[in-house]
């Protein structure tokens, strides 16, 4: 038993019956900055998606903090943002009233907010740079401004793992920057990330280490200077190519955690 | 217009009306918040079994109508989450299921599908004194758990998936909406009726959402928008003696007109001010 924030070992995943992830392994330590990378169809998504919960695994294992998923009640701890999630439902709501939404990992079955949830969810939009849109409908904010929002939703409860799929995902360059300042800050706070994504930009001198899957399977793991440029794995898979970037040196797969 | 009071019949039938026009949007908003407005109206059409049943069955039809629109509920909810119907096309067999079910049990209890327009469009003078203290008890739990829940319900209607993965127990929640919706429909059944008692739970949220930004806001405004229109309705009916259930649905429906005639012109006259400001 470890406690590191996410360990996970020979996951599989099939969806449909096609196998999407075989054998995977993957750990996030405290405090590191991990990203994602793959072509679309890769299975990154489904990494996440497996490691949070939300996609069953036919085999291995996912630990969080220590515990088994399916034991995992600590759910404050963890903070997940969606891919491509729209924070606009059929019924206006705040951003205030959404970031909120963030911190019912603390009281999930019923209960009303408190002056600590008050303040948090507070926090949590200042953090992000939106407190002068805090009682503005969410569906009158722009695209970049949703993701910041649903950003803050996950800080919202403090969470010390922060699992993102492709947060940069349609977001201009501006506001790649900002996403970037903001996750200097928590890395520097002591928080741990998973971020998926198909180019790393701003964000790449805040990467510990990469891990790029192909075909559901990882294919390197390790640090992230040996990807010259993330684009360049994104143009290998699309042309059949292997999913070693350009200048790859890194550890291969099996031996990085011996 | 107050002297329709005098009658015992209108009196009863106002408590349902108070009950049915603030319960069916508390419950509605989280619905429409989650893009299956039109379960209402696939759960009256499955209540309407349970009516015919209570005919068959010499039962009050109110008990079975609640039985059946709640497992109803259960079933379509279980349908959507294991993916295994899409959720159009599991509301459209209950669309048929129901009506079917409804007209053959009543069929087959002697009595002509004529005898079950009373639940379908409301009918003021069936409602009893037992059948007030049911609608009273059952609307009461369904304003409670809504507003009481509304945290946990606003989250799962927002962000299914974002709300399982914080903890919150997405597929009880998500039953205890349909199951709530199911009970709405049977306290609705004496005064919109069953065919028109979806719109109560749509109609009053879609209206205020013309002039809402919040969430908080616009469940609330609906509330008071669905008891506007049941009172309403239920006294414009006796004056000018249609049936309830058109006469509430129709005051909603100008209620909506309304607000998105004002919703527009708040929205002109905003950007006109702001034109002005810019130059």
């Amino acid at each position: 038993m470890s406690t590191t924030p996410l360990h996970v070992r020979g996951l599989t995943v099939a969806l449909d019956g096609r196998p999407v992830l075989r054998q995977v392994d993957l750990d996030v330590s405290a405090g590191e900055f991990v990203t994602l990378l793959g072509a679309n169809g890769s299975g990154k998504s489904t990494l996440v998606r497996a490691a949070v919960g939300l996609v069953p695994a036919s085999a291995g294992t996912v630990e969080l903090f220590g515990t088994p998923l399916d034991r995992f009640r600590d759910r404050q701890r963890l903070g997940y943002v969606p891919q491509r999630s729209r924070a606009v439902a059929g019924v206006p709501a705040t951003m205030h009233e959404v970031v909120m939404s963030g911190r019912l990992a603390r009281r999930r079955f019923f209960g009303w907010r408190t002056k600590d949830d008050v303040a948090a969810v507070e926090a949590a939009i200042a953090r992000v740079g939106l407190s002068d849109r805090t009682r503005s409908s969410v569906s009158e904010m722009s695209g970049g401004q949703q993701q910041r929002a649903l950003i803050a939703r996950a800080l919202a409860s403090e969470a010390e793992l922060l699992i993102m799929d492709e947060p940069t995902a349609g977001v201009d360059h501006d506001n790649q920057e900002s996403l970037a300042d903001l996750l200097a800050g928590l890395v520097r706070d002591g928080t741990s990330v998973l971020l998926v994504a198909h180019e790393l930009g701003p964000l790449r001198p805040l990467i510990d280490r990469a891990v790029v899957l192909d075909d559901g399977a990882v294919t390197y793991d390790g640090d992230v200077d040996n990807i010259r440029d993330a684009e360049h794995v994104h143009v290998h898979q699309h042309s059949g190519q292997p999913a070693k970037p350009d200048g790859f040196s890194g550890n291969p797969v099996g031996t990085h955690h011996a | 217009m107050l002297e329709a009071l005098d009658f015992q019949f209108m009196r009863y039938a106002l408590v349902a009306a108070v009950f049915t026009g603030l319960a069916a949007p508390a419950i509605g908003t989280f619905l429409v918040q989650r893009r299956l407005a039109l379960l209402g109206d696939g759960l009256g059409h499955v209540a309407l079994t349970g009516v015919a049943l209570g005919l068959l069955t010499n039962v009050a039809p109110t008990i079975t109508a609640v039985v059946v629109a709640a497992l109803g509920a259960v079933l379509i909810e279980l349908l959507r989450m294991n993916g295994r119907t899409s959720a159009d096309v599991a509301l459209a067999m209950l669309f048929y299921g129901g009506i079917a079910g409804g007209v053959l049990l009543t069929n087959l209890a002697g009595e002509s599908a004529n005898s079950l327009n009373a639940f379908l469009f409301g009918a003021i003078t069936t409602v009893d004194a037992a059948d007030l203290w049911l609608v009273g008890a059952l609307g009461v739990v369904v304003i409670v758990l809504s507003l009481g829940l509304s945290p946990q319900l606003f989250a799962v209607c927002q962000d299914e998936e974002h709300a399982k993965v914080s903890g919150v127990p997405v597929r009880a929640y998500s039953i205890l909406i349909a199951v709530l919706a199911a009970v709405t429909i049977t306290v609705a059944m004496r005064t919109v009726g069953l065919l028109l008692v979806s719109a109560l739970m749509v109609v009053p949220v879609a209206a205020s959402q013309q002039l809402t930004r919040s969430f908080r806001t616009t469940h609330l405004a609906a509330m008071l928008i669905g008891l506007f229109a049941a009172v309403g309705g239920l006294f414009t009916s006796y004056e000018i003696d249609t049936a309830p259930g058109p006469t509430i649905v129709m005051i909603a429906l100008v209620v909506f007109g309304l607000a998105s005639l004002a919703a527009a012109v708040l929205a002109r006259t905003r950007s006109r001010r702001h034109r002005v400001h810019s130059t």
